[in-house]
């Protein structure tokens, strides 16, 4: 034990890994604003600070697993990462709240007032005269030209159904884990990767479709706009907590976890419900209704 | 421990600072009541609320004052162990509270009557913000005309002009063209903008409101006295924001009547002239002076470019005419420069194409009215 | 891993040797101290770009800057001292003070707390690089409204990504104090018994972790709409350039309240001690706390009066604006409470906290005026506001941070300061700070707008005041510096208790300077 304290609080002495990942960040973020800016040199940047950062986080995370295997974290330091994923999560919702808040302000208020209704008569009258307001729409400049939306009930419907499914698989995989049983734990576990995976490559198709047959796009508006920016930034969670459960399921079979100690496994599910439950959400504001 | 004397001496330093210009200034030190009855009611508001604030604070401060006076260590106090009072504490939740509703219902009022817009309006004025000049088209007169810093005025800001600009009566809010309006008319203003956000604000009207570009914001006035009543763009809208004025002069009836027919038949002439050619003289002539009203603040006195690209050597302008009328009609989407459609006439656009395209050392065949009319 | 084995076997807990400790610290001292001096740093970056404005200012005509750089300087000076000064000073106490305060250890994550702090620099140093590129630094106001940020050149990728890294070690921050302070209190630390200045930092923390993400959202947003084709800003495609307001200033108002909510903190640390008497009304200042918290998510709109919201929603935020001075209130007249019938000494620290209550009830006074929506008609967007808000943050946050860097500094470094150096620091700062903000408030009234680099003529008696002020209140601020510097170079050796009246676990567990690791025993806290 490297420190004595009360309830023995293990605190790390130096590391490295903040400022490797800080410089792995700096380089990505200024390789894409000059990829964004047209210096073509951006790219190269971009893909050396994304392999630094993911170094850095194979090293960083590997660290605090050897000292979680080792028995240096006690029941507190094992509250302390809980409330941190806990509160990690909860920010995570306010990114997705102002997405949602953009779609509904554009919903409920801007769009009724570009077609005339309520404050907005001389916005129409004078502007715009001739644009009615609905949903879905491109707005009064037909941005992006005519389009079609995808269905709820085609993929959509089956990509709930899939998550829906993960949510469980994925407490299966704790109630196994809770009774000691490693092999099924990764068996359920590998089920709600393979779900989560079927999940990314339904969306992708789904976009592809949408992009090129329908003429959905980003620059549709602020349908278009709304859309891919909720469902895109959704698409990317899923992506990272699919590999979170991922690493979750080799750490399994390696024997890493026990009934009472496996925080990472739960942070990763809980990180999992989340994206389920923003889902629904999507599903309901952003294809259903 | 600071002493006595050095004391003093920062504090008579601070008011000798404070005393000498303040003489100038010091009729400049309170809100406006301005010549509107909303800019009235607003400064009525005004007062209470300071009279409020100053009040309020006079008896915190005079609390604060007490205890460092007389409760002071060095004057043998010795402290008391009270730290408690839920009395207390209610009674400092609830009186403020009462205080704050007793602003919040002429607030309100206040409020109610500024937002009607649409009774009885007498005319109506549409106002468009454009980097860096505003719009007036009078909806029901056909009348439509730009309004920008005046250009002594412009000339005098730039950076090393060598004019002492507190010379300049009105600095920086005089403008070629103003607003002119009758009195005792109740006008209601559609605001709104072309490219970036911006803000109609003259103080004596007592009324601020944004113009946002792709939607309408409404206001009224109705100014009681004749005058000229000078105001700025209030919201950040770029590199020119602060040389972006508003003039609006009040006049009697006759005399908007007046002005309304001048502005008319100024109207029909310019139409009258973009039915005929234009010699190479006349376009440079009005061209220089269309140039230099809407386009050099981007593209510089000599087309040598700064936010805009150089016109100079510029391959548009040394190109195909018909994309450099398009470029001027439309814009550059994406960029600060806006399309003119809407701003300039046919005269005006073909006489500032030609200037662009025969000045600034480029050699190429000039545009005629005629073009442009045909192009829109 | 071998080398981490490396690391954890050694028994000896005092610091590494060299430039590297800065770097690859996990102690909370350390790292409240990285917090700090880069704070200082970028409070003097941010201060001189905003005498170049006071310089520009000081006579009417353009003599000495471009107008796009003035609204750089204007835009930068803000981002610099919101993000750069005002919030890692107070990361920085949170970091020294809260474990200190609660009898812990150290912070809950310490790897993660070096992250938070490492990437800041990082995050400035790409703001910063953007005075040099092609189109200028960022000059649409901090606020960053659409369109008119899309104007940006190449600067507008490094804004929106620094914002991106900014909000990264906020809520990194903001999420290890909540964990250090929920669970790491000593036994018989309820939540009830913490000090002000724990619970303060508490609520600011929930505020970090509930508004950082929205502002990371906001600008995302932009990005999309430069690069990607979306509309959310655009009428055109349906948006709406005011859409970005709404979030941006339901980021920008619960932020204003990040940069008051600690201040308060510390002033219920400082008033009672110096007046040697318990604070009064402790439980009421944790809810009035929380209450100014609650309220700070449902005011934004106070930003936006004139954009041409419907009444309803104007008549709304004007009320709910209106209730936040009630909780204040409360705050102040607890303060003035606590030093009735105390026994009063006026050390520095405790100038500075007397110089905040009634400088910053000021700003809140004319926070309260700009809060009837329509008179703010009037004051929206001239130098009213501009006065408002130094009150609130100068002679607010400022010196609040002043006063806590005199009253700990001796705990921290264990050596006295130059109290008379002090007291000349205060008393200049206070009067120029008036001075300085004090003019600006007749200008606005006056029909001064803001952001503007030149100005008509009835505005220039009181420009030239304020710039006068600002140049005095700028230089003072070296004086500032050289009493720090001092005080950790040396100095007269501070008791354990440092000030008579002081209480708290620091003061009564701890020695001056404290060790390395303290609490590495848990304290009872009775
Ligand atoms: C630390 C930062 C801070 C703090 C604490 C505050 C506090 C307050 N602010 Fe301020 N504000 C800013 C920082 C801050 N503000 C900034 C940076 C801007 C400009 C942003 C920009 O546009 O760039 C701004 C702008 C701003 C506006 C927009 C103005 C405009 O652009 O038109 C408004 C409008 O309502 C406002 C209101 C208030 C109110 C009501 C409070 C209240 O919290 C104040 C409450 C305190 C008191 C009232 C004093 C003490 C109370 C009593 C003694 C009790 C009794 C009193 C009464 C009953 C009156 N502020
Ligand atoms: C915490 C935040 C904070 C702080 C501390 C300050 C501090 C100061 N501010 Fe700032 N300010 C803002 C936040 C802050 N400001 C914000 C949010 C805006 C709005 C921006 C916008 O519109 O987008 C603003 C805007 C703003 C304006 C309006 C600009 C405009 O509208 O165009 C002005 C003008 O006077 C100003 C002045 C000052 C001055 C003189 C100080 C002084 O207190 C600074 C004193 C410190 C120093 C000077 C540094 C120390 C000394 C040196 C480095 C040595 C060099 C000194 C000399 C040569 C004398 N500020
Ligand atoms: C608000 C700033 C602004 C104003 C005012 C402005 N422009 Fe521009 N202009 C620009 C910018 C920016 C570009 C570059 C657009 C791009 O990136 O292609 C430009 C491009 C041009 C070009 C094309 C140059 C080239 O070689 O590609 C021409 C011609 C031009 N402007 C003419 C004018 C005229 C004529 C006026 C006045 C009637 C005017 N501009 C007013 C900003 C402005
Ligand atoms: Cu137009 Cu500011
Ligand atoms: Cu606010």
């Amino acid at each position: 034990m490297s420190h004595a304290s009360h309830d023995d609080y293990y605190v790390p002495h130096g590391t490295n890994w903040p400022i490797i990942g800080t410089i792995g960040l700096t380089t990505l973020f200024v390789g894409f604003s000059n990829y964004l800016n047209g210096n073509s040199i951006g790219t190269w940047f971009m893909l050396a600070g994304t392999a630094i950062v993911i170094y850095m986080l194979f090293r960083w995370f590997g660290e605090v697993i050897d000292e979680s295997l080792s028995g240096k974290y006690s029941d507190q330091v094992d509250t302390s990462f809980r409330m941190s994923m806990g509160w990690f999560i909860f920010s995570e919702v306010m990114f997705f709240a102002a997405f949602f808040g953009a779609l509904f302000y554009a919903r409920v208020l801007s769009i009724p007032w570009l077609g005339g209704e309520g404050d907005g008569v001389m916005t129409n009258a004078v502007l715009w005269s001739g644009f009615e307001a609905a949903w879905p729409t491109n707005g009064p400049g037909e941005v992006g030209g005519d389009f079609q939306i995808v269905g709820a009930w085609g993929i959509p419907a089956i990509n709930t159904l899939i998550l829906l499914t993960s949510g469980v698989t994925v407490t299966f995989a704790h109630w196994a884990l809770k009774q000691g049983n490693n092999s099924k734990t990764t068996m359920w576990l590998a089920a709600t990767v393979a779900l989560g995976f079927i999940f990314v490559g339904l969306q992708a198709y789904e976009y592809q479709h949408a992009w090129s047959d329908l003429n959905l796009t980003m620059g549709s508006g602020i349908y278009g706009s709304t859309f891919y920016m909720l469902t895109g930034f959704h698409g990317l969670h899923v992506t990272i907590g699919a590999i979170m459960l991922f690493v979750m399921m080799l750490r399994s079979a390696k024997g890493h976890f026990s009934p009472h100690n496996h925080f990472a496994f739960e942070a990763a599910a809980w990180y999992w419900h989340f994206v389920d439950v923003v889902w629904l959400g999507l599903f309901i504001f952003v294809y259903w209704l | 421990m600071i002493t006595r004397a050095t004391n003093r001496l920062l504090v008579s330093a601070a008011l000798a600072i404070l005393a000498s210009p303040a003489m100038a200034g010091f009729d400049e030190l309170n809100l406006t009541q301005g010549v509107t009855p909303i800019s009235r009611e607003v400064y009525d508001l005004h007062m209470w609320i300071l009279w409020v604030c100053i009040i309020i604070g006079i008896i915190v401060f005079g609390a604060m004052a007490w205890s460092i006076i007389y409760h002071r260590k060095s004057k043998g106090a010795v402290p008391a162990t009270f730290h408690e009072s839920t009395k207390l504490e209610i009674l400092w939740t609830a009186v403020p509270f009462l205080i704050l509703i007793t602003i919040a219902v002429p607030a309100t009022s206040t409020l109610l009557y500024m937002s009607d817009t649409s009774t009885d309006a007498d005319m109506t004025i549409k106002v468009t913000g454009h980097q860096w000049k505003w719009q007036y088209e009078y909806m029901d007169e056909g009348i439509d005309f730009i309004s920008n810093l005046h250009p002594d005025h412009n000339n005098a800001r730039m950076k090393g002009s060598g004019t002492d600009v507190t010379t300049i009566d009105h600095y920086l809010l005089d403008v070629d063209e103003p607003l002119v309006v009758p009195v005792d008319k109740k006008i209601r203003l559609l605001l709104t903008a072309s490219d970036v956000i911006h803000a109609w604000w003259v103080p004596e009207l007592g009324q601020k409101q944004d113009a946002i570009p792709g939607y309408i914001n409404e206001m009224w006035t109705k100014i009681e006295k004749e005058g000229t009543y000078r105001g700025n763009c209030a919201e950040l809208c770029g590199k020119d924001h602060g040389f972006m004025p508003v003039v609006v002069k009040a006049v009697s009836e006759a005399d908007y009547q007046k002005w309304l027919g001048e502005k008319k038949q100024a109207a029909e002439a310019a139409a009258a002239g973009a039915d005929r050619e234009w010699t190479l003289d006349e376009l440079m002539a009005k061209g220089q002076q269309v140039y230099n009203t809407n386009c050099m603040a981007c593209h510089g006195m000599n087309g040598e470019g700064g936010v805009g690209k150089a016109i100079a050597g510029s391959p548009i302008a040394n190109g195909d005419a018909g994309a450099h009328i398009d470029l001027l009609l439309k814009g550059v989407a994406g960029t600060a420069m806006a399309g003119y459609a809407a701003i300039l006439n046919d005269v005006d656009l073909a006489a500032v194409i030609s200037y662009q395209r025969k000045g600034f050392g480029n050699d190429a065949d000039i545009v005629q009215p005629a073009d442009i009319k045909a192009a829109r | 891993m071998s080398e981490h084995v490396a690391t954890h076997d050694d028994h000896d807990h005092g610091p590494e040797k060299g430039l590297m400790r800065w770097v690859r610290t996990t102690n909370h001292k350390d790292i409240g101290t990285l917090y700090l001096l880069f704070s200082l740093l970028m409070f003097l970056i941010g201060g001189a770009m905003a005498m170049v404005i006071r310089l520009e200012l000081f006579q009417p005509g353009m003599q000495f800057v471009d107008p796009q750089f003035f609204n750089s300087m204007t835009t930068m000076h803000a981002l610099i001292m919101v993000f750069g000064a005002v919030m890692p000073a107070f990361v920085g106490l949170a970091n020294w003070l809260v474990p200190m305060m609660i009898g812990a250890p150290d912070m809950a994550l310490p790897r993660m707390n070096n992250w938070s702090f490492w990437i800041l620099p990082f995050g400035f140093a790409m703001l910063l690089s953007t005075l040099f590129m092609e189109g200028g630094a960022p000059a649409a106001g901090w606020t960053m409204y659409p369109p008119l940020v899309l104007q940006t050149q190449d600067a507008f990728p490094f804004l929106i990504f620094t914002v991106h890294i900014l909000g990264l070690s906020s809520i990194m921050g903001a999420i290890n104090i909540v964990a250090t302070i929920l669970n790491m209190r000593a036994p018989g630390m309820s939540l009830m018994k913490m000090p002000l200045f724990v619970w303060t930092w508490f609520i600011t923390a929930y505020l970090l972790i509930a508004v950082m993400p929205v502002f990371a959202g906001a600008v995302t947003m932009l990005l999309t709409d430069q690069y990607f084709g979306t509309s959310f800003f655009d009428a055109a495609g349906g948006g709406d350039p005011v859409l970005f307001q709404h979030v941006f200033w339901f980021f920008g108002h619960p932020e204003v309240y990040i940069m008051i909510l600690p201040a308060f903190g510390i002033v219920s640390a400082i008033v009672p001690t110096f007046a040697r008497k318990p604070l009064f009304g402790y439980s009421s200042m944790v809810y009035a706390t929380a209450s100014i918290a609650f309220l700070s998510f449902i005011v934004w709109a106070h930003h936006m009066f004139t954009v041409g919201m419907p009444v309803a929603g104007e008549l709304f935020f004007m009320y709910a604006t209106m209730l936040i001075a009630v909780p204040t209130g409360v705050k102040v007249f607890n303060w003035v409470s606590t030093m009735w019938r105390g026994s009063m000494t006026f050390e520095t620290p405790m100038l500075f906290a007397l110089g905040f209550i009634i400088l910053f009830t000021i700003g809140g006074f004319s926070g309260l005026m700009l809060a009837i929506t329509p008179v703010d008609f009037q004051y929206h967007d001239t130098y009213f506001v501009v006065a408002h808000f130094h009150y609130v943050l100068v002679s607010g946050a400022i010196f609040s941070i002043m006063a806590a860097a005199y009253y700990w500094l001796p705990k921290w470094t264990g050596n006295m300061y130059d109290e008379r150096l002090g007291k000349i620091h205060f008393w200049l700062s206070t009067i120029f700070v008036n001075v300085l903000f004090f003019p600006q408030h007749f200008l606005g009234l006056a029909g001064m707008p803001r952001r503007i680099p030149d100005y008509s003529l009835q505005f220039a008696d009181w420009n030239m005041v304020s710039s006068i002020g600002g140049f005095a209140f700028g230089l003072t601020q070296l004086l500032f510096c050289y009493i720090v510097y001092k005080t950790i170079k040396g100095g007269q050796k501070a008791t354990d208790r440092v000030w008579e009246g002081a209480t708290g676990l620091e003061f009564e567990k701890l020695s001056s300077p404290p060790p390395y690791h303290s609490f590495t025993e848990a304290p009872q806290v009775k």
